[in-house]
């Protein structure tokens, strides 16, 4: 399983009510009802990953993110994730008061514009290509790339309290550095009232 | 379509015809003393009786879901391409029961049966009969057949609306709901449709205020118009153009009347081959039936609240090209579910057949109807 989704399965208490927003296959959703009991639902606009959904058994919900949640009531759900996605919303600013509306919590991981490599890139001249961000310009589903700083500097912005954040590279915990040398950043969030 | 030695079809299928002498109480306030159902059976009842599925069909169709006939090998049932050995809907696994609504024209109970306090014709006297009504009556014969519960009840369009009023009016016998090509309640514009396809069958000299059948003639007029109209909604914009294009029958212009169009041509085709075997009277009480449902109308229009009573774990799918039963009418169902914390998928297929997708066979379509059917613990 990927490092940012096992600290997700950590972070999510047990019998939390889910959202997990581009579920992929929903195999985050399944894990997290094996180990956890937290029962969910999955948002997903991708033909073959919805089948995969339908195959894995998990309840996953055809509609297209960048309109909003609004299939779900407010506070409805105890623990809204964002896995891996964040970068491929257009209305990003958005969804995050739609998830912030729907769920008590939310998490959110997303790859670190700010790693060395992707800034060593930058400098020699091209567009990152990596690990965590591996398309070429031209084919990418990424439309908003952001660093450690930029996200934290969102959350300020949308009222947002860090409660916990987890910055990897290749798996592993990185606490020297984070915006320079983790290649991936996790984040639990609620509102800050 | 089917040979006769396909192995993936059901085969030679024969239709049953089951009596109730018990009276059905009918929403509308009037009682139906007595009535039969004709219904179709394929693969096997388990052991566990655990592994029924209801097909509800919709507007046209019958109680002949799969197979064919033997002695009317072409006669293919109208979801063959989804029920049968080794389809999505797999009669080795499940015990597929289709059931024909009352008021229809093809086996059961409707305006052309004889009423018994007049021997003769129902006609115009057929009551009006609701969705409610039908679920009723499709669970009486569930008891007949010995199904306390079903594992699966699905339906498209005016068959899905019987798969959701399942839920609510039989929580405790219904496991699983496939809701497909639906709306929980038909638009003013839906209605439209309806009472226009309506008047036409009304106005139609024929029509003898529904009592034609003892004049020994038939409005065909109205029912070919009625058709017609069903069949414009029923298909996407998308799908008519890439089917008819501006073609002409003639080659030109005729500047006169005649069929000019492919699509005129396909249309009368249509409206006159309904006209032949449906009955008008059967028409004007299944749009009512249509028109009506609302399970929400006894909440003050609140879905959420209608739906609370449900049980079941749904599987709702729309088509994006259904101008008819739009995906939001889809996703209104879903909200609504998820309100009451149910157990739902609802996935939103972007083929271009409009309305009469649910009848085609679309690979994601089936393939998700296949895998949900696969999770389904008998």
């Amino acid at each position: 399983m990927r490092a940012d989704l096992s600290a997700i399965v950590r972070w999510v208490a047990p019998e939390a009510r889910v959202l997990d927003l581009g579920c992929g296959d929903g195999s985050l959703l399944r894990t997290l009802w094996q180990e956890r009991r937290a029962p969910g639902y999955g948002v997903e606009i991708d033909d073959a990953a919805v089948l995969e959904c339908v195959q894995n058994d998990v309840n996953v919900l055809q509609v297209d993110l960048e309109s909003g949640l609004s299939l779900f009531a407010d506070r409805s759900f105890d623990c809204v994730i964002l896995s891996e996605t964040l970068q491929t919303i257009h209305r990003t600013e958005l969804l995050m008061r739609e998830m912030l509306r729907v769920g008590r919590e939310v998490i959110v991981s997303f790859p670190n514009f700010g790693h060395w490599s992707a800034r060593l890139q930058v400098v020699l001249g091209h567009m990152p290509v990596s690990e965590t961000l591996p398309y070429e310009w031209y084919e990418t589903p990424n439309v908003h790339h952001c660093t450690i700083v930029d996200f934290e500097h969102l959350c300020r912005r949308l009222e947002l309290r860090i409660r916990e954040r987890l910055v990897l590279h290749r798996g592993k915990g990185v606490t020297w550095l984070p915006n320079l040398r983790g290649s991936v950043a996790v984040y639990r969030c609620t509102a800050d009232s | 379509m089917n040979a006769p030695h396909d192995p993936s079809s059901v085969g030679a299928v024969v239709a049953h015809q089951a009596h109730f002498g018990e009276p059905l109480r009918l929403k509308g306030g009037a009682e139906l003393p007595a009535y039969d159902i004709a219904y179709e059976t394929y693969g096997e009842l388990n052991a566990a009786r655990s592994n029924a599925v209801l097909v509800c069909h919709a507007l046209n169709a019958s109680h002949h879901v799969a197979g064919h006939y033997a002695e009317d090998a072409k006669n293919v049932g109208w979801w063959d391409n989804l029920v049968g050995p080794g389809k999505p809907l797999d009669t080795r696994r499940f015990f597929v029961v289709g059931s024909n609504y009352i008021g229809s024209c093809f086996g059961s109970t409707g305006p052309a049966s004889i009423n018994p306090a007049s021997a003769k014709p129902w006609g115009a006297d057929f009551p009006v009969v609701t969705v409610e009504d039908w679920v009723e009556a499709q669970a009486r014969l569930a008891d007949r057949l010995g199904i306390e519960r079903f594992a699966a009840v699905i339906g498209g369009s005016l068959g899905a609306m019987q798969a959701l009023q399942w839920t609510l009016s039989y929580p405790e016998r219904i496991r699983h709901s496939i809701v497909i090509a639906a709306a929980a309640r038909l638009t003013p514009q839906n209605i439209a449709f309806n009472e226009v396809a309506r008047q036409a069958i009304m106005t139609d000299p024929d029509f003898h205020g529904g009592h034609y059948y003892e004049k020994g003639v038939v409005p065909t007029r109205g029912l070919r118009i009625a058709r017609m109209i069903g069949h414009i909604t029923y298909l996407s914009g998308e799908a008519m153009a890439e089917k008819f294009g501006r073609l002409l029958r003639r080659g030109a212009p005729g500047f006169d009347f005649d069929v000019d169009f492919e699509i005129e041509s396909y249309l009368r085709y249509q409206g006159d081959k309904f006209s032949t075997y449906f009955d008008a009277n059967t028409y004007l009480r299944i749009t009512k039936a249509l028109d009506y449902f609302d399970p929400a109308a006894e909440y003050g229009g609140n879905l959420s609240a209608a739906l609370a009573r449900a049980k079941a774990a749904f599987l709702l799918v729309s088509f994006k090209s259904d101008w008819r039963f739009p995906p939001a009418r889809s996703r209104e169902m879903a909200r609504a579910l998820l309100d009451n914390r149910r157990i739902v998928s609802y996935l939103e297929i972007d083929a271009p057949g409009g309305h009469d997708a649910f009848l085609l066979e679309d690979a994601r379509y089936h393939s998700a109807l296949r895998a949900y059917f696969g999770n389904i613990e008998l």
